[in-house]
């Protein structure tokens, strides 16, 4: 009902509509409004309605984040009931708002600001939708909108939890909601005009007009504000004053799902970077990387913590704590990338403004929640009992080891700053400390994670689970000795790699063996409840990409020259020879493309053709390496200048296991997925359709 | 030519990247070590090679002077090769780095003064949690079990709506 108060009102408020013309830019026309208002009205009434949807999705969550909270309070059922109608109003005003402005970029509509600054006319359709989301503010409604789009799931597959807790979930989702509206509308505005439209637009960044990072950021936004659903319900919870085990189950699969879009999100921009940076990188532990690992490592510590309240009734209020601080640590990664405070000196220095505006929201969720933590976590008192020995303690394990090399990408990614107030010195965090600092935990947790997920709960017998893998654990070490003889070179990178990745995934297949019982009766592998399957593929996972990591980084070859054309030569097993470098159009480039033939053994296996690009509207020059892809290695081919006598720089690269780093994360992926579908989480959905009906009659 | 990017350029593209949430900011493409800049010893050519990934390229954004394709870098590099000819240890090349751009050129920072607390905060950290892990896993193991763990009326209500379901 309020919610369509809300709705009729919006006709006649015409304080509200006058405010959609006064933020459109008319600097140079003396009779604005009039001006401003015509134009859109002609050319693009889809617009200003986008804008007015927006703000009126702003003043809904205010609602939404009040209403039902004090109905909670109070146990009006009437005020509690305004939750779910206003969050779908909310999601289909957020969604109208975005698909106004991506309109605006489809139809390159350069009446608006921020269209012309970030798309062309001449560029592919693929790429003027993914510009909507290649800017700052485009970016900002993709994040509202996945906001308020997760509010709405919450509402709808919410009909199982308690009234109260139900209430106070959204109210919390929502408030999170409008302290984003607020930033959106007050300093990010998308809906900006331009007085006069110019004729074309100055494109976008043409690194970012690529497949792998269209679909980058929506993956990340899908798992970092997923994770606002568990804080809303960590939060909620407290002021509740309860958290049981139906509470764990509640959460986990939200959890799982942030982590699983999380997990794919970093892996699309970790490939994107690999091919497209034309040097084969695929991690740099640069600040605003981190800023998506961090909440990556909180939601896996958080994902597994959950499983103990779940079926323990334990570690409650640290995974309460979790909660908060994984979604934290997601405020945390905005304010890094919006503030411009880490990556650069230069580059957002000149709008402080936003910086601070995030700085504000994110010392009021996180610290709010935390206080409220500290109020009220004393009550959560833990249920289960179980012995040193257990799966719970090994959880715990996992737990502490997340946490922490969490805290040392933390502190890496933050020292720059902090030396520099406190202690006046510049100086700079890269990869070799991370690469130092990190490592040490994760070798840790691989060589955990088999035994630990093989211990039984309450009690286990650690002897027992470690004869159980036995010959995983023989395998390993065979590998070990395998790879330590054949490298070249004395890294310990590369054997320990291949270790802990035959440890982890021989671990996991043994874990799925050894649920088949005495028996061995191997029919009963596909009974396995989902769960089960997503455990072992998620571990298995993991040991893959430790591999591919491993593997790259401890036998890559390099070779780099100046190449004759038709003068072939050799890098490691391959010969490579550049015949032809030909001038190519594309849509919105200039390419200069090289023709490099590759043979193995005097067998020609590869075509391949490395580009130098030149986007005139941007101008900017990228390259486009040229990669053969195969399941043990990859050859990388990147082609540079041409030189004053003759021939071509030219950079190739033998990347050995590279692939496996993405099929590992894809696994993980995939497992993650399979642990949602699990029987036990259908089941509550299909209690929730029974509880629908009752509880949705007496909504005012 | 690789004169085409010049500071300002790269300042620019900087700026347009970080208009996004999206992992690398420091995206240029790379051209790197040129073939030009290769040393004639192999031996010396690595060590210049190690060296510049642990130096940081001071215009670009975390990017070391072995990936960076920015003028600086690339004299950066130059510097190196020439410290190293002329028979520095690699200390007294980082060292002369460090002299003209401070610490900031270094992406591997030193474990001296303040810097002690960056280097041994995780680990004091893993300490602490593991001994608050262990007190908690031994007081769960020394609780004893509720001995009433009795259902509310709710959850009495959905646990039989679940057991008619199945």
């Amino acid at each position: 009902m309020e919610t369509q108060r809300w709705k009729t009102g919006s006709g006649t408020e015409d304080p509200a509509d006058l405010d959609a013309c006064d933020n459109v830019n008319r600097s140079d026309t003396r009779n604005g409004l009039a001006h401003g208002c015509a134009i859109p009205i002609v050319f693009g009434m889809v617009t200003e309605l986008g804008h007015f949807a927006l703000i009126l999705a702003f003043l809904v969550a205010i609602v939404q984040s009040v209403v039902p909270m004090v109905g909670a309070h109070k146990r009006w059922p009437g005020w509690m009931a305004v939750a779910e109608p206003a969050a779908t109003v909310q999601f289909l005003l957020t969604g109208f708002s975005f698909v106004a402005l991506t309109y605006a970029f489809v139809t390159s509509d350069f009446s608006l600001k921020l269209v012309w600054q970030n798309s062309h006319s001449a560029k592919p359709m693929i790429y003027k939708i993914s510009g909507v989301w290649g800017n700052h503010e485009g970016s900002m409604l993709l994040w509202v909108l996945i906001l308020t789009l997760f509010g709405a799931m919450a509402a709808w597959f919410g009909n199982g939890l308690p009234p109260t807790l139900r209430a106070r979930v959204l109210a919390v989702q929502s408030s999170v909601a409008v302290a984003f509206f607020a930033f959106i509308l007050f300093t990010s505005n998308p809906f900006l005009r331009l007085a006069v439209p110019p004729f074309d637009g100055q494109d976008l960044n043409p690194l970012l007009q690529d497949p792998g990072l269209a679909f980058h950021p929506p993956f990340l936004y899908l798992g970092y504000v997923g994770l606002s659903i568990c804080f809303s319900f960590a939060v909620a919870a407290l002021i509740e004053g309860r958290v049981d085990a139906a509470w764990g189950r509640w959460v986990r699969p939200w959890t799982l799902a942030a982590w699983v879009f999380l997990t794919i999100g970093i892996a699309l921009g970790s490939w994107w970077a690999y091919y497209e940076l034309g040097w084969g990188g695929f991690w740099f532990w640069d600040p605003v990387e981190n800023a998506s690992f961090m909440p990556w490592l909180l939601a896996a510590a958080l994902l597994h913590s959950a499983i103990v309240v779940e079926k323990r009734e334990a570690l409650k209020s640290w995974t309460i704590l979790l909660a908060i601080l994984a979604f934290g640590f997601s405020l945390i990664g905005t304010f890094i990338v919006r503030s411009g405070l880490l990556t650069s000196v230069h580059a957002f220095a000149n709008d402080p403004e936003r910086g601070v505006f995030i700085l504000m929201i994110m010392i009021f969720f996180t610290g709010g929640a935390l206080t409220l933590f500290a109020a009220r976590a004393s009550r959560m008192e833990a249920k289960g009992v179980f012995g040193v020995a257990s799966r719970e303690s090994a959880l715990v394990a996992n737990n502490i080891l997340l946490a922490v090399s969490c805290f040392v990408v933390f502190i890496g990614t933050m020292w720059p700053v902090v030396a520099e107030m406190f202690f006046d010195t510049k100086l700079s965090v890269g990869a070799p400390f991370f690469n130092m600092a990190f490592t040490p935990f994760m070798v840790v947790l691989g060589l955990l994670l088999p035994l630990g997920s093989m211990l039984s709960w309450k009690r286990a017998k650690v002897g027992r689970a470690f004869k159980q893998l036995l010959p995983g654990f023989i395998l390993s070490v065979l590998v070990l000795g395998l790879f330590w003889t054949v490298q070249t070179g004395n890294s310990l990178l590369g054997p320990v790699g291949m270790f802990l990745g035959t440890w982890i995934v021989s671990g996991a297949v043994l874990d799925l063996v050894n649920r088949l019982g005495q028996t061995r009766d191997w029919s009963r592998l596909f009974r396995l409840p989902r769960s089960d399957w997503g455990k072992a593929t998620a571990h298995i996972g993991f040991g893959i990409t430790m591999v591919g990591i491993a593997g790259l980084m401890a036998w890559e070859q390099e070779d780099i020259r100046v190449a004759q054309i038709g003068e072939p030569f050799q890098v490691g097993d391959f010969e490579l020879e550049l015949t032809a470098v030909n001038e190519v159009r594309g849509p919105n480039y200039f390419s200069t493309m090289g023709d490099v033939i590759v043979r193995q053994d005097g067998e020609q296996i590869a075509v391949l053709n490395p580009e130098k690009r030149n986007y005139p509207v941007a101008q900017m020059p990228t390259t486009e390496a040229a990669i053969d892809y195969r399941v043990l290695r990859d050859l990388y081919v990147v082609i540079g200048d041409e030189q004053d006598n003759g021939g071509w720089v030219m950079r190739t690269y033998i990347k050995p296991l590279a692939n496996w780093i993405w099929a590992g994360s894809i696994l993980m992926a995939l497992g993650g997925t399979l642990s949602l579908s699990d029987r036990r989480y259908r089941v509550a959905a299909g209690t929730r359709r029974q509880a629908a009906e009752p509880s949705g009659v007496p909504a005012e | 030519m690789i004169g085409v990017w010049t500071v300002a350029a790269r300042i620019r593209a900087c700026a347009l990247i970080l208009c996004l949430a999206v992992a690398f900011p420091m995206a240029t493409p790379v051209m790197a070590v040129q073939p030009d800049e290769v040393l004639d010893d192999p031996a010396l050519e690595e060590r210049a090679r190690d060296l510049s990934k642990g130096l940081r390229c001071v215009v670009c954004q975390n990017e070391s002077i072995d990936e960076s394709n920015a003028d600086l870098a690339r004299e950066l590099r130059l510097v190196v090769r020439d410290r190293l000819v002329e028979g520095d240890s690699d200390e007294q090349v980082v060292q002369y780095l460090v002299d003209r751009y401070g610490e900031f050129v270094l992406l591997k920072p030193r474990t001296d003064g303040w810097n002690i607390i960056l280097w041994l905060a995780a680990p004091a950290l893993f300490l602490i949690a593991l001994g608050v892990g262990i007190f908690y896993v031994r007081s769960r193991a020394a609780a004893t079990e509720p001995t009433e763990m009795r259902l509310s009326e709710d959850e009495e209500k959905r646990l039989n709506e679940l057991l008619r379901e199945s």
